[in-house]
């Protein structure tokens, strides 16, 4: 049966070429691999191979044709003996599916739910539950040791994490109970151990890798985006990371540009990631446990300053807080204020200020970027009409301008006030310790921005 | 380092022959196809053909045992078929299509299998070579003796992160056979040009990873280097390099009009060295074989290709919905056992 040969198309973009030369004619033999001519795309000259046997019947489109259109006809394969049918004659080749317009993609309808759902505001734990003082670090360790407990598949990986038992003290102890095969020393190699980990985790176990600080993640960035992140979607859902990314993460004190860095903002912005920034004690514990459970890489944003600040943990068998649940910390009906992490302590100083001086603020703690709770932001927000945000991150591409643009979209009739940003300055962290203090936040910002937004 | 072993006089039986030729031209004719298809119009964006290269994989194949896993880069469709993958889910992925399987969101260069334990498909130069190591510390944590087949090119052998990678497989003595698949052009870069060391396994030595080259034009090699490669591993001695020399015989991508070497260079390794042709003389000449039982091997093959092209043209587009699936996990995706 005779086969038309096609122009075809020789890059992602081409739409027509120039049919340069013919290095066959008609009659001669040719088969599969064989270059059967010369084309001109956009970019460059290509040798064009033929894929089946047979005999050029006819050259359609003669060598020098400019503008020659991807799937035009250029010649006609016979076999032996057969005649050229009519340029058309043979079944019309398969018009590429994607030139059919794209119906418009829509995102799931509660991407658009009009009747805002009541924010779940129900308690962390339930009441009258026994309190124990805990510093985030133990918090943070206690969470990593009751779920290796309960899972043999959990692990903990990264630089000094075993003998040197954490080189902030977080995996005090863990070698000891588990043993080095799940505690795992890794020479300093970020990029290296977050793609080994990632692969265990597509492997059915589920790595906890800590970063020393997630400054250095940036060497391993690739492997937390491209590989953990992205791999669900792109085996339509056949295999994932579930698996903590977890460390030090932001300003420390007087370390200097490199090492002081807030990645919130960045890896806010990635699908197929959870994003959490624990505060106290209580959310550190709560969320790590949740982040260990669950079946997708979580980013788990800790802060070296909070360490050591000794918050309420509740005593039980098994507590843990659901990811995208925001926590109202103190409620008021003045103002808004949205923060996370260690911003929280500049959010509650300048919520106590404020109420001294008759101004109640609401303080909401996100505690998870993503997902974000934003129904709690903006049941807040209706009725406080005014917000504010606060953050140690830079102020381009923020957390707090996402939350912004939330609100204009959501609640902008609600608002009596432009929201206002409080951030880190956008500078390099500076050395000096007065640069250093001035390059961060300081409460008196958040309460300056409060008195703004309610016009004090 | 181990002494390279003599290419002796393997004592490979017919059906083996033909069973390699079967699947080496599997990948061939598929390949073909695909670049036709391309042609079309009907696979878009980047489609980097295995063409030439079929030894490699059908030969470490035929050394690996249920169980192992494999992970490779872009350049993936050879893999896929090499281990079983149904050539009509690989070929409607190329297409974007509803019976990809990515279900048309993966394309050519991301592609998985959890039931053929092929882990992609991925798309960042030597990103495969950790996440491989990986894979084989998962087997090694539940403590079976799979092996992990983790291929990279010469190109990506440059990359940090394989010595990074190379340094912890050997310290924790992970079961992971690394293969450098040598086709001796990183994109239009030689290897001359990239580097001024003389052979790419020998680095291995700097970490006290063991290792050979190998003749990837000829299956048999191959699979006899593959064998050795595996029972150092299942043998818990830690990874192992194979460097691989092969060849491309099209260029990095379907628009890459291949300047950097001459047509002749090209011809000469087809005429010379072609790892099918190879297979197919020693059965014509060794009698396993007549030129009518090739030719009605051809002719079956053909006519999986040409069922595979006629199904990704079939299947729908995914339904838009498909847009938003498959971001979050629910439950756990892959097995744990």
């Amino acid at each position: 049966m005779a086969i038309e040969i096609l122009m075809p198309a020789l890059s992602p973009t081409m739409e027509e070429g120039t049919l340069a030369k013919w290095l066959v004619k008609e009659g001669d033999t040719v088969s599969s691999g064989d270059i059967m001519a010369e084309i001109e795309t956009d970019k460059a000259t290509m040798e064009f191979e033929a894929v089946d046997e047979g005999i050029i019947g006819k050259i359609v489109i003669a060598e020098g044709s400019e503008g020659v259109k991807v799937n035009e006809v250029i010649a006609i394969l016979v076999e032996e003996g057969e005649d050229v049918p009519e340029v058309g004659a043979s079944a019309a080749p398969a018009a590429a599916a994607a030139d059919s317009a794209p119906a418009e993609a829509k995102a799931p309808a509660e991407a658009a739910a009009p009747a805002a759902p009541a924010p779940d505001q129900s308690p962390d734990w339930p009441e009258g539950t026994e309190m124990k003082k805990t510093t985030v670090r133990e918090a943070l360790r206690d969470a990593m040791a009751e779920e290796m407990r309960s899972d043999g598949d959990v692990f903990l990986m990264g630089e000094e994490v075993a003998e040197y038992q954490g080189a902030y003290k977080i995996s005090q102890g863990l070698l000891d109970e588990f043993g080095a095969k799940r505690v795992i020393d890794t020479p300093i190699t970020e990029h290296g151990f977050a793609g080994i980990a990632t692969g265990a985790s597509f492997g059915g176990l589920r790595p906890i890798v800590e970063f020393m600080t997630f400054n250095f993640a940036m060497q391993a960035i690739d492997h937390l985006i491209n590989s953990a992140a992205k791999t669900l979607y792109m085996s339509g859902g056949q295999m994932g990371a579930p698996m903590v990314f977890r460390g030090a993460n932001g300003a420390a004190a007087r370390v200097g540009a490199q090492h002081s860095q807030c990645y919130a903002a960045w890896y806010m912005q990635v699908p197929g990631l959870k994003v959490a920034m624990p505060y106290s004690a209580a959310d550190a514990k709560g969320l790590l446990k949740t982040a260990i459970r669950d079946n997708n890489p979580v980013i788990f944003l800790e802060n070296e300053i909070m360490y050591g600040k000794s918050f309420d943990v509740p005593v039980m068998d098994d507590f843990t807080i659901p990811f995208g649940k925001a926590k109202i910390e103190r409620a008021g009906d003045d103002v808004t204020i949205v923060s996370f992490g260690i911003g929280m302590t500049y959010a509650l100083e300048a919520a106590e200020k404020l109420a001294a001086e008759g101004i109640n603020a609401e303080v909401i703690n996100l505690r998870t970027l993503r997902p974000m709770d934003t129904e709690t932001i903006l049941a807040s927000v209706r009725k406080t009409n005014r917000c504010v945000t606060v953050e140690e991150g830079w102020p381009q591409g923020s957390v707090g301008g996402y939350i912004s643009g939330v609100i204009m979209q959501e609640a902008f009739d609600y608002l009596d006030a432009p929201v206002i940003t409080c951030t880190g300055k956008d500078v390099p962290m500076p050395y000096a310790a007065n640069l250093e203090k001035h390059a961060l936040l300081t409460t008196d910002e958040v309460v300056d921005a409060c008195k703004s937004v309610t016009y004090r | 380092m181990p002494p390279k072993k003599a290419a002796a006089k393997s004592n490979v039986s017919a059906e083996e022959l033909l069973g390699h030729y079967r699947e080496m031209l599997l990948i061939r004719r598929f390949e073909e196809k695909a670049g036709q298809l391309y042609g079309m119009g009907l696979i878009g964006g980047f489609c980097h053909l295995y063409i030439g290269q079929e030894a490699v994989v059908v030969g470490l194949e035929a050394a690996a045992k249920e169980g192992d896993k494999r992970v490779t880069s872009y350049r993936d469709h050879g893999h896929m078929l090499a281990c079983g993958m149904d050539p009509k889910g690989i070929m409607a992925e190329l297409t974007g299509r509803e019976g990809g399987f990515s279900k048309g969101k993966g394309g050519s260069m991301h592609m998985f299998s959890k039931e053929k334990h092929f882990y992609g498909g991925h798309g960042i130069v030597a990103a495969q070579v950790p996440l491989g190591a990986g894979l084989a510390f998962s087997d090694k944590y539940k403590g079976n003796d799979n092996v992990t087949f983790t291929y990279f090119g010469d190109g990506a052998a440059n990359q940090g992160q394989v010595y990074e990678t190379y340094n912890m497989a050997e310290l924790w003595e992970l079961p992971v056979v690394f293969v450098i698949e040598n086709n001796q052009y990183a994109m239009g870069t030689s290897v001359q040009r990239s580097t001024k060391s003389p052979s790419l396994w020998e680095r291995g030595a700097a970490y006290g990873i063991e290792g050979e080259e190998v003749d990837g034009m000829d299956v048999i090699k191959v699979k006899e280097a593959g064998e050795r490669a595996v029972a150092h591993c299942r043998a818990g001695k830690g990874p192992y390099i194979l460097e691989v020399k092969t060849y491309r015989y099209r260029g990095h991508s379907m628009s890459d009009p291949a300047k950097y070497r001459t047509r002749e260079e090209v011809q000469k390794m087809r005429d010379e060295r072609d790892p099918i042709e190879q297979v197919r003389e020693a059965l014509l000449k060794g009698k396993h074989a007549s030129e009518d039982d090739l030719k009605a091997i051809d002719k079956e093959i053909k006519a999986v290709v040409n069922e595979a092209a006629e199904y990704s043209k079939e299947s729908p587009e995914p339904a838009l919905e498909e847009l938003w699936t498959d971001i979050y996990a629910d439950e756990l995706p892959q097995e744990t056992a």
